[in-house]
């Protein structure tokens, strides 16, 4: 059982000027293992200041609200706790980092999230599986992290990580993006092969109802000025497709400064 | 890396910094601190050595594990064998040649391949007094070889390093300053690289007080190639200074320059020049320095300065970088979030700092060693 709860959540950047200035007005939602649910929202409406606020990342403020991990309280853990309690983000722009390994780096994670380290041919071999599923070439475990990785590329390795880290709660931003269709099928392989294991549930933000396609939502939740503004069910991606966001932009003009 | 800070404008150009050239010491005035050469040096913690007032004898040895294609000779300092390709450029060099009484040559026959690497290992036994060294490696034509310079101990100590490079040879040379905190070493490694020779010079200095490590190269003839490769790790009261100059005066030779630090510490400092000069003769030269600080600790200080002087309109390349930084939230965020705790995030990252670097040092037991000094000098900071 997982249940992540997102309680009137506020969250604050520091702007240029020194000063700080509020994205998220109020989030509330809570997701629970076997649901996945579907972000969909303008540029800037702060759905990716969500995602780091969840994984704790120290350039967003949270000034009010909780979000708990099966009731625990999540704020109050270091970035790393988090993901060993079990919240896991793909990144919309996966960060490279020079002279670390992609192989040396996956047993480093999975060895701090499992608690102990995995025996070297028993991860080499779990490794390489994964990397097949996802279609993801053997020599990248040799590469620098992220290092000259295509788009695509980057975003499939964020799902290899998912596949091999198995959270309890996963949060995808925008992994969809600049996947060609071949790769968006091998993604959302990924992404259904993790949902389809007990205990695990999906938040997807995406712009598009193509990954929608291949990725069924139970829900669908509109984010528009930092907040949730309408939900539903599946049928309403297709509605935001077609009409776009200006119903709730225009009601809620202001909300977004 | 986060931010760029301490790059220094310096004041002269290249070809005015390393005019002056004599063997006799007292053609040096005794520097002050405002010289050029001299400024980010800390002149009271040198123990005299770039004085004028005579110092007591110090205390330390030299032994040589030579391949046994290498040749090993103790030369009286006229020995007119020596080769004269190397003249002190500042007072403390002329001190070393004038207070060495020999120099340990180590020869390269001509068209010998080394098997092994040669060891010349410098130990301290005191720091009081002063010790000075003169070391010699001649690699003759199309011979190749690996040499390693292993200092460790507690010195005062002022040495010159010799290496000619003959026509087509191939020399990798490392040069490890793994003193005790005590040591106070200023030392000058001089190269001349032969037409079509090759040289790789790799400096690693992870130990002493003060060192000031200045190599520089010229070229002998067409086509040769340098690449001049540095690790340093300064930990709070160390002083690390590394001072290069590359003398482009030969057409189509390339020379590479990289060298990276991390400091740990308030007081830790380090100091990187990397001067080059591109004579007019010097057409079809190809040139690249980079310098790289990890600042670990606030507190710590990098100076970072490249300054390349360009006298031809015919290059094939040439420039610079060089940055000092803290370590990259970003990078941190990342690998946290994939439940890696901080002071392994910082571990995984610093290595991947250094690990190209350790990857190019020739002998593959000095890989293992300073990837070793490199982890004791992190758990230190995470203790
Ligand atoms: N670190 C930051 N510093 C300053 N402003 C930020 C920072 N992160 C986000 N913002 C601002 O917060 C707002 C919301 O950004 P966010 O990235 O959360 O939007 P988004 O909904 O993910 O947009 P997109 O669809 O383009 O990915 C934007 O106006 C953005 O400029
Ligand atoms: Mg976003």
């Amino acid at each position: 059982m997982a249940t992540l709860q997102i309680r009137d959540l506020h969250v604050s950047v520091a702007d240029a000027t020194g000063g700080s200035r509020e994205i998220l007005r109020g989030v509330d939602l809570t997701v629970a293992d076997g649901q996945t649910h579907a972000i969909m929202g303008p540029n800037g409406s702060g759905k990716s200041t969500l995602a780091y606020a969840i994984a704790g990342h120290p350039k967003y403020e949270v000034t009010r609200g909780s979000v708990t991990l099966d009731g625990e309280d999540v704020l109050g853990m270091s970035v790393d706790a988090r993901a060993r309690a079990g919240l896991f983000l793909a990144m919309q722009y996966p960060v490279e980092v020079p002279g670390v390994t992609v192989s040396n780096f996956l047993r480093t994670a999975v060895t701090a999230v499992r608690g102990e380290a995995p025996k070297l041919r028993e991860f080499l071999k779990e490794m390489r599986g994964a990397m097949a599923a996802l279609s993801v070439d053997p020599a990248f475990a040799e590469r620098n992290l992220n290092e000259g990785f295509s788009g695509g590329e980057k975003k499939r390795h964020e799902i290899l990580q998912l596949e091999l880290l198995k959270p309890k709660i996963a949060v995808l931003d925008e992994t969809d993006s600049g996947l060609d269709i071949d790769a968006l099928k091998v993604v959302a392989g990924g992404i259904n092969r993790f949902r389809e294991e007990p205990g695990h549930g999906v938040l997807l933000i995406t712009h598009y109802t193509r990954i929608l396609r291949y990725v069924q939502p139970d829900f669908v939740h509109v984010f528009v000025g930092g907040r949730i503004v309408e939900e539903g069910g599946p049928e309403l991606a297709d509605t935001l497709e077609s009409e776009g966001y200006e119903r709730w932009v225009k009601a809620g003009a202001g909300a977004a400064s | 890396m986060s931010a760029l800070q301490g790059a220094v404008e310096t004041a002269a150009p290249v070809s005015r910094l390393h005019q002056r050239q004599s063997f006799d010491p007292a053609d040096f005035p005794v520097p002050t601190g405002r010289e050029e050469e001299w400024r980010f040096t800390p002149l009271r913690r040198l123990r005299g050595l770039a004085g004028d007032a005579p110092l007591p004898e110090g205390k330390v040895t030299v032994e040589c594990d030579p391949a046994p294609e290498v040749t090993i000779e103790h030369s009286e300092r006229s020995d007119p064998r020596l080769p004269r390709t190397m003249i002190p450029a500042d007072r403390v060099s002329a001190k070393a040649f004038a207070g060495a009484s020999e120099a340990l040559v180590v020869g390269v026959p001509a068209e010998a391949v080394a098997s092994r690497p040669t060891v010349v290992s410098v130990r301290g036994e005191d720091t009081a007094g002063a010790a000075f060294g003169r070391l010699v490696i001649n690699v003759a034509p199309m011979a190749s070889a690996v040499v390693v310079l292993d200092h460790a101990g507690s010195a005062t100590y002022a040495d010159n390093v010799e290496i000619v490079v003959g026509d087509g040879g191939s020399l990798s040379m490392v040069s490890i300053q793994d003193w005790a905190d005590d040591t106070v070493h200023l030392s000058h490694h001089h190269a001349t690289v032969g037409r079509d020779a090759r040289l790789r010079h790799t400096v690693v200095t992870l130990g002493g007080g003060l060192v000031r490590l200045a190599p520089s190269v010229r070229y002998a003839g067409a086509g040769g190639d340098a690449e001049l490769l540095g690790l340093y790790f300064a930990d709070s009261g160390q002083h690390l200074e590394h001072r290069l100059f590359v003398d482009h005066g030969q057409p189509q030779c390339r020379s590479r320059v990289e060298y990276k630090g991390a400091l740990q510490g308030e007081t830790a400092r380090t100091v990187w020049i990397g001067d080059v000069l591109i004579r007019p003769e010097a057409v079809g030269t190809d040139t690249y320095e980079r310098n790289r600080n990890l600042l670990l600790t606030d507190g710590a200080r990098a100076d970072s300065v490249p300054n390349l002087e360009i006298l031809t309109g015919e290059v094939v390349g040439a420039g610079h970088a060089s940055a000092s930084g803290r370590l990259e939230d970003e990078h941190l965020f990342y690998l946290m979030a994939r439940g890696i705790p901080l002071q392994a995030a910082r571990r995984l990252v610093i290595r991947g700092f250094f690990g190209q670097l350790i990857s190019k040092l020739d002998v593959p037991e000095l890989r293992d060693r300073v990837s070793e000094s490199i982890e004791t000098e992190l758990a230190r900071m995470e203790a």
